[in-house]
């Protein structure tokens, strides 16, 4: 039914998580008040140089290689000059045609198609200030200036929202794993802006938009969709699309022109004489090759095939790279993949959640969980009881088993012991052994439940629930 | 210069290295030495200062107080300097001799500015100078034209003429310049003092305003060779602000000034000894030569053939660099704003259109329009292009020579006002000294006798990339040999 095809491509600006600016000392830590992160460097005084910070040149260099990209031994920096108040220097310093990283991609998986997105570039450049607009007056606060970013450029291999949407859901994961940025889209430390254009089926290229502005994945995806119909509309009823940069509006869920192509900005780049040409010896990017964590992908086609773990499992399992290094150290200590990750799910994943934590904050080491873990598979803990000694170790630094010994929490399977409990509470509850005597063999469940609470959780229950129904035949 | 000058004549007269025996004798002060400075200063008739360093005396004091204690910090300590208004001093004003920069106090020193401070120098003041330091004569200041003190109708050359003028009239025992493209040796020359442009990188150019990225260098300016060897000790050296900035470690200056001429060997390009050189300038280069010659050097002739392609390169590099540079002075964050203006884009373009003086925007807007797309290969690359055979053309010669012996200016000074209305004829008197920029080579200038009007001629020296020393063993030869 479909006549139009849609062509899309992504920039993606993402702030690097060093400590220092990208050119000076200054601190990149989000928030402060304001022009209180600046300096003479980063304010653009007369006559400051920029220095830069080698941390920058290699976080880009290991998103790079995470992106499967060819690192460029030979690159430099260029000035895009414009006049704006939030850049205090009348130029941004960036890359224009030596770009550190070139030719890559991502593969993802949208609407269950595999597809590969490339990406075209990726380079470092600063961030601007912000202006903050009141009544009668804008006042600038250069806060945010000099901090690295890294500009990922894809090529326009997009044909819908699911597919712009899976990339950015799949890049996040790769540069948080990679820890080149906390992308906290709500800090604006990943955003992107989007190429978009519409041809007939069988016809070249259509005119292409830019729309910047887009703060969220759900901004991106809404702005995709919103845009191609509205090109659709406007070939359909015979008309254009011009050449312009539009600005997504989120609140009200369309876009409008920020400026059209007659008065597109000339940038005037040239080579930043202030700063030495970067060279990239072999041995510098195989030593940050080395550096690089296994990917998510890979980990979660890890889990399933190796592990024998579901594909849900081996999702939520890698949603942080943590808990992902801490499943696989609990495993590699003994533990069994599907225990293990049953436990993370379940319990960690309540108990750091109810406590406002993050998963950088778990206070069990991998291998006091291996410990619990062969706990219950001993039978020395019931399942259960696990889940009351997780809830301690998250407040008390000790081994589980000194928690099941010091409360005495170990799993009673003395028969005589059981048996004598399970004879209490029949006499105690005969209206529910008359039902279950009556047909309603479910009522047998009640009785355990007694039991257990009477054992204070500490009966082996799969031996009450032999010994009761011993007891009752 | 007679060694043996002390503190029994005018103090004002006296070198940097004869003031600074004179203090390590204790024959006079810091205090003193500030003093008859200071008051030179204000009774000069030649426009040399723009700000007066009010607490001048306060830091002379200082300085005896730690001679007194036995801390002297080395030869320099307690010696009145002063330097050109485009290098940062913090808490006073760095103009630029702009009406942008007017009112403008860094919140930070450069690092030259720095260096000198800590091994113990006076600042007596900051000095007059072209505009953003564009131009040759030092008339394009905001705070008006600088008077050549061997001849007060006449320029004192530029764009360091202030940073010239108070070395030739005994304003400061020496002062920096900056040297874009001759901006240092020039104006040395036109006032008959010693000026060194080292190679580019061998100087700290944090905080230094920028004009033009890959060619600026600062530069001292002194009474003789044995001052510009213990300034360039006192400022050369890497420094963690400038990544361009080199770690080569710092020959002996001093030293140096004792090499002689004997066995140097001295190259004379043709190409700077012919049309466009007045005759009397080239006579007496060439007797400067021949006094070399008598004292033991290898004088010969040689070629640089690219060096018509300099001034072109030099003028479109520059002007890129600087309207690039420039940007900042928006009426933003500091400096000139406009008094009425109706949205930003009005703001500043009436400030700069208000701040900047017509040189500067010439600059601008060549810059502009060589940085254009469709332009930038034209002009930009190939300037680049350029840049590249002319050092190589360099690289060429130093197999052959330690160094090459040049006019620093085709003409001496000429009267004020006189080439204003003429940039390109002004451009054209670039023609001996932007070539070493363009290659990032040392080079100074030497006084080199006086034409028949009595007006200084100077003299250059280039040598090749960190050849300071092999500069300063040519300059004291030259001195040595009478022709000054
Ligand atoms: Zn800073």
């Amino acid at each position: 039914m479909d006549e139009f095809k849609t062509v899309i491509g992504l920039e993606v600006h993402a702030e690097l998580d060093t400590k220092s600016k990208i050119y000076c000392g200054c601190t990149t830590e989000f928030g402060g008040e304001e022009n209180t992160h600046v300096c003479p460097i980063c304010s653009g005084m007369p006559g400051v140089l920029p220095m830069l910070n080698r941390k920058v040149v290699e976080y880009c260099v290991r998103a790079g290689l995470a992106l499967n990209c060819a690192i460029n031994p030979y690159s430099r920096q260029d000035r895009k000059h414009y006049f704006y108040p939030d850049l205090p220097k009348a130029f941004q310093t960036s890359q224009f045609d030596q770009p550190l990283c070139l030719k890559g991609y991502v593969d993802i998986v949208a609407d269950g198609q595999p597809k590969r997105i490339g990406i075209t570039r990726i380079h470092i450049e600063e961030d601007a200030g912000k202006l903050i607009h009141e009544v009668g007056q804008t006042r600038v606060d250069y806060n945010r200036c000099g901090v690295p970013l890294i500009e990922i450029v894809t090529e326009p291999d997009f044909e819908n929202s699911a597919q712009v949407h899976a990339f950015l859901e799949a890049l996040r994961e790769i540069l948080l794993y990679t820890e080149v940025s906390n992308c906290k889209m709500e800090e604006g430390s990943l955003r992107c802006d989007v190429n978009l254009s519409i041809h007939r089926v069988g016809e070249p290229f259509g005119t292409r938009t830019e729309m910047k502005n887009l703060n969220s994945f759900s901004a991106a995806v809404a702005a995709v969709q919103y845009e191609a119909q509205r090109q659709r509309r406007v070939l359909s009823a015979g008309g254009k699309i011009t050449q312009d940069t539009l600005r997504w509006d989120d609140a009200a869920g369309n876009n409008y022109v920020m400026r059209s192509k007659e008065d597109a900005d000339e940038y005037f780049y040239f080579p930043e004489p202030d700063i030495m040409p970067m060279v990239l010896s072999d041995g510098y990017i195989d030593r940050i090759r080395q550096t690089l964590p296994e990917l998510p992908a890979h980990r979660r086609e890890r889990y399933v095939s190796q592990m024998g773990l579901p594909l849900y499992d081996a999702q939520l399992l890698t949603v942080s790279k943590f808990i992902s290094d801490f499943f696989d150290q609990t495993v590699a200590a003994g533990a069994q993949p599907k225990s293990v990750s049953n436990f993370i799910m379940g319990d960690i994943m309540r108990l750091l959640n109810e406590r406002g934590w993050a998963a950088e904050k778990l206070p069990i080491s991998a291998q006091s969980m291996a410990e619990l873990l062969s706990l219950i598979e001993k039978g020395a803990i019931s399942n259960s009881m696990g889940s009351k000694v997780i809830e301690i170790m998250f407040d008390e630094a000790k081994s589980p088993t000194d928690i099941v010994q010091e409360r005495g929490m170990a799993q009673v399977s003395d028969a005589g012991a059981i048996r004598e409990m399970c004879r209490q509470v029949i006499a105690e509850n005969p209206k529910i052994v008359d039902d279950y005597k009556g047909g309603k063999v479910k009522a047998i469940t009640a009785l355990v439940g007694q039991v257990m609470k009477m054992s204070r959780g500490k009966a082996n229950p799969s031996m009450v629930n032999q010994l009761l129904e011993e007891l009752l035949n | 210069m007679s060694q043996h000058r002390t503190a029994g004549e005018d103090l004002a007269l006296l070198t940097a290295h004869e003031a600074s025996r004179c203090l390590a004798e204790g024959k006079v002060s810091s205090v003193q030495l500030t003093q008859r400075m200071l008051d030179r200063i204000s009774q000069s008739q030649n426009n040399v200062f723009i700000t007066v360093n009010l607490k001048a005396l306060e830091e002379a004091a200082a300085a005896d107080a730690r001679r007194a204690k036995g801390e002297v910090r080395g030869p320099l300590d307690g010696i009145p300097m002063a330097l050109k208004d485009n290098i940062s001093t913090q808490g006073l004003r760095t103009t630029c001799a702009s009406r942008m920069l007017a009112d403008f106090v860094p919140p930070y020193s450069a690092t030259v500015a720095r260096r000198l401070s800590d091994a113990g120098c006076v600042l007596l003041g900051k000095l007059n100078m072209d505009e953003f330091a564009m131009g040759s004569t030092s008339e394009n200041s905001y705070f008006g034209a600088v008077k050549n003190p061997k001849d007060p109708q006449r320029v004192a050359g530029g764009s360091s003429g202030g940073s010239a003028a108070a070395v030739a009239e005994n304003l400061a025992y020496f002062t920096l310049g900056s040297d874009t493209g001759g901006s240092v040796r020039q104006p040395a020359a036109m006032c008959g003092v010693m000026g060194m442009k080292p190679t580019y990188g061998r100087i700290s150019r944090y905080g230094v305003v920028a004009f033009a990225s890959s060619l600026d260098q600062i530069g001292p300016i002194t009474k003789d060779a044995e001052d510009c060897a213990l300034v360039l000790a006192a400022i050369a050296g890497k420094d963690p602000y400038d990544g361009s900035s080199l770690a080569n470690p710092l020959p002996d200056y001093l030293a140096a000034l004792e090499g002689g001429a004997k066995g140097l060997r001295i190259g004379i390009p043709k190409e700077y000894m012919g049309e466009g050189i007045s005759p009397e300038v080239r006579a007496a280069v060439e007797a400067m030569a021949k006094t070399l010659e008598d004292q033991g050097a290898v004088v010969e002739s040689c070629s640089l053939p690219r060096t018509e392609y300099a001034l072109s390169a030099y003028y479109v590099i520059s002007s890129a660099e600087a309207c690039s540079n420039l940007g900042r002075y928006d009426g933003v964050k500091y400096g000139y704003r406009t008094k009425e203006y109706k949205n930003l884009a009005e703001m500043i373009e009436k400030t700069r259109s208000e701040g900047f003086g017509d040189e500067v925007k010439r600059r601008i807007l060549l810059g502009t329009y060589t940085l254009s797309a469709g332009y930038f290969d034209a002009y930009y690359k190939r300037a680049q292009q350029a840049r590249t055979l002319i050092m190589e053309d360099f690289r060429k010669v130093f197999h052959q020579y330690d160094v090459l012996l040049t006019p620093t200016s085709p003409v001496t000074a000429w009267p004020l006002g006189q080439k204003h209305a003429n940039p390109l004829e002004l451009y054209a008197m670039d023609v001996c000294t932007v070539s070493v920029n363009v290659a990032g080579l040392p080079a100074c200038s030497v006084p080199c006798g006086l034409d028949s009007q009595g007006l200084p001629i100077g003299a250059q020296f280039i040598a090749n990339t960190l050849g300071e020393a092999v500069l300063l063993r040519a300059a004291a030869a030259a001195e040595k040999g009478g022709s000054v």
